[in-house]
C-alpha cells in the first residue's frame, strides 16, 4: 500500500519526521482554541460585570496560593441537581477575568462558584481558622495563620497593572490608588470608601471582613470568597437565557 | 564519571556551572524577600558544586579514545537512580495526601503542608519527576541500542539531566512556599517554566544529532515515540505557559489567557500532557523493552504506525472532554467527545500490538516479573484508555466529573500503565549497563511485583467505588423532588473508600521501595560497562 511505502520512506529522515508530528500534533488545538477567540457568542456581555477589587484580587491570590482549586471548582454545570445544589450555571462571562481560570476538575469539597453572600464572614472566619469547628466532619485542612498574617498591599497596584496589560479593564486610578483601595474595602466609615465606590461601582461590598485592626490575608481571602458569584447579578434574573 | 569528559567539554561544563552560579546569585539578590530568591539559592548552590566537581578534575588526561567504541551509560544510570528517589519521595508525598483525606489534622499547623500546597508536589514528583527522569534515561538508552550509536556528545546529557531536575527542585520548593500559576499539571512559575524551555531544546536536539548518526537506515519506532514526546511537550508547554510576571524579580505571574478560553488551553495542555508525557513516551519505553525482554519482534509493524499517528494526531482534539457541560461552547465539547471516543482505536491497536507480542513468549511472562510488569503495564494501558473514552462520553461525564473517580481513572494510568512499564523498563536496563546479568536479587523484583499489583488494584477499585457513589449521592433525589444529600453527605460516604486508598498507596508505595534498595544494590555492584556496543564507526568529538 502506498501509504505505508510513504512512511517506509519517513523513517529514514528524523527531520522530515519531526516536522510530519508537529503538522499532525497541531491540527485539534487550531481548531478548537483559536475559534474561541474570535467567535463572539463564546464569552456573554454582562452590563453589569465588574473587576475585582484590589483587595479581593489579593484574596484570589491566596486562594491560588493555598490550592484551593484542588478540591473546590468553580463551576456549576448546566445540569439539574448542579443547578438546585449550587445555583444558576455558571456563564463564562464571569469568569472572564480570571487569569487564569479557577474551574477546577475535583470536588472534594463544595462548588464555589455562587459562593459569594451564602454564609457570613464571621462564619467564613470561623471556618478557615478551624473548619471543624464549624463543620464537625469536614475533612479541609485549617488556616489559622491568614488570621495572623498581615496583607502585603505594596505592589497591589502592579498586579493591577499587568492585568490590565492582559486585558482586564482597571483604569490609571484604580491602579494607583490600590493599596489604598485595599484597606477601604474593610472601613466602610473612612472617607477612602467614597473613593473605592466610585472606582469599583455601587455594587462593592464593603465590610470589615475578619474584624482585625489591621489588614490580614484573612480579610483578602473573605472578601473574596464573598464575591465569587457576585460580580453580575444577570445569571440570577429569572428570565435570562444565553 | 566527570574525568570521563573530555578536555573541550569539562572546560564548557565549567563554563556553565558559572553561568549558573551567576544566575542564582543574580536571582537571589534581586528577589529579596520573594519565594525567587530562595529559588536563586538552589541554583547557586547547585551551580557552585557543580564548579568544584568539574574544576577538581580539569586538567586530569583525556578520556581514553576505546571509550568512542562504546555507548554512554553514565547518564542513564543516574537518571534513574534520580527517577527512583524522586519516585519514593513522590509517592510517599501522595501517600500522606491520601492521609490527610482521612486525618485532616496531619498537616501539623504549617502552612507549607496543606493539602493543596502537597498535592501538586505528588503530582509534579510523579508525573515528572519519576516519569520525566525515567523517560529521559530510558531515551538515552534505547536511541543509542536502536540506532547502534553512540550518543551524540558527553555533555549535552548532562546538561538535560542536571537541568531538568534543576527545574523539578524548584518546582516542588516552589508549591511548598505557596509559588504556583494554578494550572493544573502546569503549575510552575514563569522562570521555570522558561528554564525549561532551554533544557527541551536541548535535549531535542541531542536526540536529533544521535539519530543523526544511525547505523540502521530507519528510525525505529520507539523512537517516534520519544520524539512525539519530545516536541509536543514542546509546543503545549510554551502555548499553555504564556504568562506576565507581575516583575521581572518576583514570582507572581498571571496567565496570559482567561476564564474559557484558559479553560480549553489548559485542558489541551493538561490531557495531552497525558498523551504525550505519561503515553507517548511510555509507549517509545513499552516499544522497546518489552520485544527484547519477551525475546520476539513487534507483533505488527503495521499497526504501530497506524497507532503512532492516530494518537499523535487524535489526542490534540480531545481536551474539551474535561469540561463537558460548562460554559465551554457544546461544539468544543462534542468534538472533544467525538475524538475520545476514535481514539480508543489507535490506543487498543497499541496495547494490542504489545499483547500480540508477547504471544509465544506467555512461559516468560509466568517466570519473569520483569517482563510481569510490562505485560500488566499493556493490559492496563488497554484499561485505562478504554475507560477514558467511556468517561469523555457526555451522559457518563455527567456523573463522573468533579469526583473520585476521574483521581482512581488517573491512577489506574499512572500506577498501572506509567509505573509498571518503567519499573519493566528499569529492571530490564539496569543489569545490562552495570554489566550483569540480572537484577541483585530476582526475588525481590517479585515482591516489587506483587505489592505493586495489590496496591494498585486496591487504590483503583477504592476510588472507582468512592467516584460513583459520590455522582450518584449528589444527583438522587427524594420522593418530594428534592436533593436527597447534601454534599456533606457525600463526603462523609468516602471515608472507607479513603482508607482503603491509603491501604492501597502504602502497598504501592512499599513496593517501590524495594524497587529502589534493589536498583541501588545492583548499581553498586556494577561489573563494567554494558557487553553491547554500536555499530556504527564513531567519529571522534
Amino acid at each position: 500500500m502506498s501509504l505505508f511505502k510513504a512512511h517506509y520512506n519517513l523513517e529514514k529522515h528524523s527531520v522530515g519526521f519531526v516536522v510530519a508530528i508537529i503538522l499532525a500534533a497541531s491540527v485539534g488545538g487550531l481548531v478548537e482554541i483559536a475559534p474561541l477567540f474570535t467567535i463572539d457568542d463564546t464569552v456573554e456581555t454582562l452590563p453589569d460585570m465588574r473587576v475585582y477589587t484590589p483587595l479581593e484580587l489579593a484574596g484570589r491570590d491566596i486562594y491560588i496560593r493555598e490550592g484551593c482549586y484542588a478540591c473546590h471548582s468553580q463551576m456549576i454545570r448546566t445540569l439539574r441537581d448542579e443547578v438546585e445544589r449550587y445555583g444558576p450555571y455558571s456563564l463564562a462571562a464571569e469568569s472572564q477575568y480570571d487569569h487564569p481560570m479557577l474551574w477546577g476538575s475535583k470536588r472534594t469539597g463544595p462548588d464555589l462558584a455562587r459562593l459569594g453572600s451564602k454564609y457570613s464572614d464571621e462564619w467564613h472566619v470561623a471556618h478557615l481558622i478551624n473548619p471543624r469547628d464549624v463543620v464537625p466532619t469536614s475533612i479541609m485542612p485549617a488556616y489559622p495563620w491568614l488570621a495572623t498574617n498581615t496583607l502585603d498591599v505594596a505592589d497591589l497596584g502592579q498586579h493591577l497593572a499587568v492585568l490590565r496589560r492582559l486585558g482586564v479593564p482597571y483604569t490609571d486610578e484604580m491602579i494607583a490608588n490600590a493599596p489604598h483601595d485595599a484597606l477601604a474595602q474593610t472601613r466602610p466609615d473612612g472617607e477612602a470608601a467614597t473613593g473605592l465606590v466610585a472606582r469599583y461601582g455601587e455594587a462593592t461590598t464593603l465590610r470589615p471582613f475578619s474584624g482585625a485592626d489591621r489588614l490580614t490575608e484573612m480579610d483578602a481571602l473573605v472578601a473574596y470568597l464573598q464575591v465569587l458569584g457576585q460580580l453580575s447579578q444577570v445569571p440570577y434574573a429569572p428570565e435570562v437565557t444565553p | 564519571m566527570i574525568a570521563k569528559l573530555t578536555r573541550t567539554e569539562r572546560h564548557l561544563g565549567l563554563l556553565l556551572s558559572i553561568c549558573l552560579a551567576l544566575l542564582g546569585l543574580t536571582m537571589a539578590a534581586l528577589g529579596k524577600h520573594d519565594p525567587m530568591a530562595v529559588h536563586g539559592f538552589i541554583a547557586l548552590a547547585l551551580g557552585l558544586t557543580l564548579v568544584f566537581a568539574v574544576g577538581g578534575v580539569l586538567e586530569e588526561p583525556a578520556p581514553d579514545p576505546a571509550r568512542l567504541q562504546r555507548y554512554y551509560d553514565d547518564p542513564i544510570k543516574v537518571g534513574i537512580v534520580l527517577a527512583m528517589v524522586w519516585g519514593v519521595f513522590a509517592m510517599g508525598v501522595g501517600l500522606w495526601v491520601a492521609a490527610l483525606m482521612v486525618w485532616p489534622e496531619a498537616t501539623f499547623g504549617q502552612p507549607w503542608s496543606g493539602y493543596g500546597r502537597l498535592r501538586p508536589v505528588h503530582t509534579t514528583g510523579v508525573i515528572f519527576a519519576f516519569g520525566g527522569n525515567a523517560l529521559i534515561a530510558t531515551s538515552f538508552h534505547v536511541m543509542q541500542r536502536t540506532c547502534r550509536a553512540r550518543l551524540a556528545d558527553q555533555l549535552s546529557p548532562w546538561f538535560v539531566l542536571i537541568g531538568y531536575n534543576l527545574f523539578l527542585v524548584w518546582a516542588v520548593t516552589g508549591y511548598f512556599m505557596g509559588v504556583t500559576q494554578s494550572k493544573e499539571y502546569a503549575e510552575p512559575e514563569w522562570y521555570a517554566d522558561l528554564w525549561l524551555v532551554v533544557v527541551w531544546l536541548v535535549y531535542l536536539v541531542l536526540y536529533l544529532r544521535t539519530l543523526k548518526r544511525r547505523a540502521e537506515p530507519h528510525i525505529y519506532v520507539a523512537n517516534w515515540y520519544y520524539l512525539a514526546f519530545i516536541v509536543v511537550v514542546a509546543m503545549l508547554h510554551v502555548v499553555n505557559a504564556a504568562a506576565l510576571p507581575v516583575s521581572w524579580v518576583g514570582a507572581k505571574s498571571y496567565s496570559a489567557f482567561s476564564g474559557v478560553q484558559d479553560a480549553m488551553v489548559q485542558w489541551w495542555y493538561g490531557h495531552n500532557a497525558v498523551a504525550f508525557f505519561m503515553t507517548s513516551g511510555f509507549l517509545g519505553m513499552l516499544y522497546y523493552y518489552l520485544p527484547v525482554r519477551a525475546q520476539r519482534p513487534i507483533f505488527s509493524y503495521r499497526l504501530s504506525i497506524i497507532s503512532f499517528w492516530g494518537i499523535t494526531f487524535f489526542y490534540l482534539w480531545v481536551g474539551s472532554h474535561h469540561l463537558h457541560y460548562t460554559a465551554l461552547p457544546t461544539w468544543v465539547q462534542n468534538l472533544g467527545m467525538t475524538f475520545s471516543v476514535m481514539l480508543l482505536v489507535p490506543s487498543w491497536a497499541s496495547a494490542g500490538n504489545a499483547l500480540a507480542t508477547l504471544n509465544g513468549a506467555w512461559h516468560r511472562v509466568g517466570d519473569d516479573a520483569t517482563l510481569r510488569f510490562m505485560f500488566v503495564a499493556a493490559v492496563f494501558y488497554g484499561l485505562s484508555t478504554f475507560e477514558g473514552s467511556f468517561l469523555a462520553i457526555r451522559p457518563v461525564n455527567a456523573l463522573s466529573h468533579y469526583t473520585d473517580w476521574t483521581v482512581g481513572h488517573v491512577h489506574s494510568g499512572a500506577l498501572g500503565w506509567l509505573a509498571m512499564v518503567t519499573f519493566g523498563a528499569f529492571y530490564s536496563v539496569i543489569p545490562q549497563i552495570c554489566g550483569r546479568t540480572a537484577m541483585h536479587s530476582a526475588r525481590l523484583v517479585e515482591w516489587h511485583f506483587w505489592l505493586a499489583l495489590a496496591g494498585l488494584l486496591t487504590y483503583v477499585f477504592a476510588l472507582w467505588n468512592a467516584g460513583i457513589t459520590q455522582g450518584l449521592m449528589w444527583r438522587t433525589y427524594n420522593a418530594a423532588g428534592t436533593l436527597n444529600y447534601s454534599f456533606i453527605d457525600s463526603m462523609e460516604a468516602m471515608r472507607p473508600y479513603y482508607i482503603a486508598r491509603v491501604i492501597g498507596g502504602a502497598l504501592f508505595l512499599a513496593g517501590i521501595c524495594v524497587g529502589a534498595v534493589n536498583i541501588w544494590l545492583t548499581v553498586r555492584g556494577a561489573r563494567g560497562a554494558a557487553a553491547d556496543v554500536p555499530l556504527a564507526p564513531q567519529a571522534a568529538e
